[in-house]
């Protein structure tokens, strides 16, 4: 079966976030972009699915500025065999995402999509939910576990309260979440092969699909810093000023 | 045009968290002076479709009754949602594993986009939401007709479980997919309060150094009537499961005191539990950036420190 995956260019996780002087978002010039580390585990699940042999093609999709080549080189580097870029200078919003990737869908037609269960830029935690409700396909969000059953797929997802197993008729969504799997790094001679592996770019114009976002952002602010309070000297005056001072414990 | 607040269910209860949502929801209402509905879906859904009547300022349950929507699978609960959709101007439910699992459903088929998160109400249309791990806070404004919105339980008091005594109307079913299929579930059994629910937590992190050193944890917590919590590093390695782990890809939490045991205090943890209203940090290292949003600090081996502790508590 054939596999499509969401990789999404992001401010590197460890970058220190700094929002702008004038409150219109953060700070991104100068700064270190990687995969969105949700999206490495989306991609690692499908290269392991293609190692057990249940998968014949990696595609490797990523929607954005041009510089998002570099994330799809990534995930070919790690062995995606294909990937496709829709180029575009719009803030696309979830919605837009999947409705783009639906288009690419429609036409690639892949049993199996793999996307991160959110970006660690804006959090939303939408696109892949939104992408199966407009397919009307299966969900498993948040998964710890995909097993390849007969005709569908049984998952494992990460739920408040421990953990969940659904089963899904194929074609299906997954969502991954962060124990699936450890992401491999990609060696140098697969970084140089990728180099040369198929990366069609597209606009989300030839998809026919319109991406004007839905949500304005008025201002983006720092939250509330906490200052750092006092040094106990023991147990005893912790307790005591816990109890007499914060008034927290009994 | 009404609120629609989707409560969260689980094992015939009604989950806490369906009482912060409702709190949002009465924040967007306040201006807008309309009635807040309530939809409980779940299989002999009776119960707490009477725990639903009893929550204050809530004018009607709407009540779904079928086995489909016992384990709350999105695809079921987000076909349901829709087909109740037309005439609410929001729609809202928890940011918990249920309502970020349903929500965005909802508003892919009703061709809105879905608010996460918000943490705060300026107006009907406008919501302030974390981004970035809690590094920065949005102010975001929609342009869609219908608000699909995700409360993150944190940023509002939950309101009374009891006192009201809302009208039910059990609302008819439509079709639902039948694609997926609920296998099983394990969830952790415990005496203690949930993480987030629970007024005070005390977490370890990697300085606990083994699973079995977490009983030191346990008898503290169980002495102030505590939640166990964890950090994401005590989780990967093995101590204690993941339903425990409190950080950005685990619960936010903000409890009236959250003591941090071992734990050095990385961004991804800070963003799930700075929030709480006393934070105390016990560590070894005294440089750790725990301390720096720590109201009371304890520089000490915490295996000397939380035995103390537990002896501290007793005297009183």
């Amino acid at each position: 079966m054939k596999i499509l995956v969401g990789v999404k260019r992001v401010v590197d996780y460890n970058v220190k976030i700094r929002v702008k002087a004038d409150n219109t978002g953060v700070e991104t010039a100068n700064v270190k972009f990687s995969m969105n580390p949700f999206d490495e585990i989306a991609v690692e699940e499908a290269v392991r699915l293609k190692e057990a042999g249940k998968v014949s093609e990696i595609i490797a999709v990523s929607l954005g500025i041009a510089q998002s080549q570099d994330t799809i080189r990534t995930a070919l580097a790690m062995g995606a065999d294909r990937g496709i870029l829709v180029q575009t200078d719009v803030d696309l919003q979830p919605l837009a995402v999947a409705k783009l990737l639906k288009a690419i869908i429609d036409k690639e037609a892949p049993s199996l999509v793999l996307l991160g269960k959110q970006a660690i830029d804006d959090d939303s935690n939408q696109t892949g939910q939104m992408l199966a409700a407009l397919l009307d396909w299966p969900q498993g969000t948040f998964a710890s576990k995909i097993t390849v059953t007969g005709d569908g797929i049984e998952v494992i997802r990460e739920v408040d309260g421990g953990l969940e197993t659904v089963a899904l008729t194929l074609p299906a969504l997954v969502t991954t979440d962060l124990r699936l799997n450890e992401p491999r790094y990609a060696s140098l001679p697969n970084i140089m092969k990728a180099k040369k592996k198929q990366l069609d770019v597209i606009t989300p114009a030839d998809l026919g699909v319109d991406v004007t976002p839905r949500l304005t952002t008025l201002k983006v602010e720092e939250p509330p810093k906490r200052k750092a309070g006092i040094k106990v000297a023991d147990v005893a005056e912790l307790v005591n000023r816990l109890r007499n001072e914060a008034k927290v414990i009994p | 045009m009404s609120l629609l607040v989707i409560a969260e269910v689980n094992g015939g209860a009604l989950k806490s968290a369906t009482l912060n949502t409702v709190a949002a929801a009465q924040a967007i209402a306040q201006t807008t002076g309309t009635d807040i509905h309530i939809l409980v879906a779940d299989e002999n859904a009776g119960s707490i479709a009477a725990a639903a009547q009893a929550i204050p300022g809530i004018a009607k349950v709407l009540v779904a009754d079928s086995a489909a929507f016992a384990h709350g699978l999105a695809e079921p609960v987000a076909a349901l949602v829709v087909s109740l959709a037309g005439g609410y101007s929001h729609i809202l439910a928890p940011s918990t594993t249920f309502g970020k699992n349903i929500l965005p459903r909802v508003a892919a088929l009703l061709d809105v986009a879905q608010i996460s998160d918000i943490v705060k109400v300026i107006a009907p249309d406008t919501f302030v939401r974390p981004i970035y791990a809690g590094n920065a806070l949005a102010t975001v404004q929609s342009a869609d007709s219908v608000k699909v919105i995700t409360v993150r339980g944190t940023g509002f008091d939950a309101v009374p479980a009891d006192g009201g005594s809302a009208a039910v109307e059990t609302v008819a079913i439509p079709a639902l997919p039948t694609k997926s299929k609920f296998v099983s579930q394990q969830l952790a059994k415990s005496e203690r309060p949930e993480l987030t629910a629970a007024k005070i937590i005390i977490s370890g992190g990697r300085g606990m150094g083994s699973g079995e050193n977490f009983h030191l944890i346990e008898t503290v917590a169980d002495k102030l009537g505590a939640a166990v919590g964890a950090s994401r590093a005590a989780v990967d390695s093995g101590f204690v499961s993941n339903d425990l782990q409190v950080g950005q890809t685990g619960k936010i939490v903000a409890p009236n005191l959250y003591v941090a045991v071992g734990i050095s205090g990385a961004i991804q943890h800070l963003a799930g539990m700075s929030g709480s209203k006393v934070i105390v940090a016990i560590n070894k290292d005294e440089e750790a950036p725990i301390f720096q949003v720590a109201d009371y600090g304890l520089v000490g081996d915490l295996f000397q420190v939380l035995p103390q502790l537990s002896q501290e508590l007793d005297k009183h």
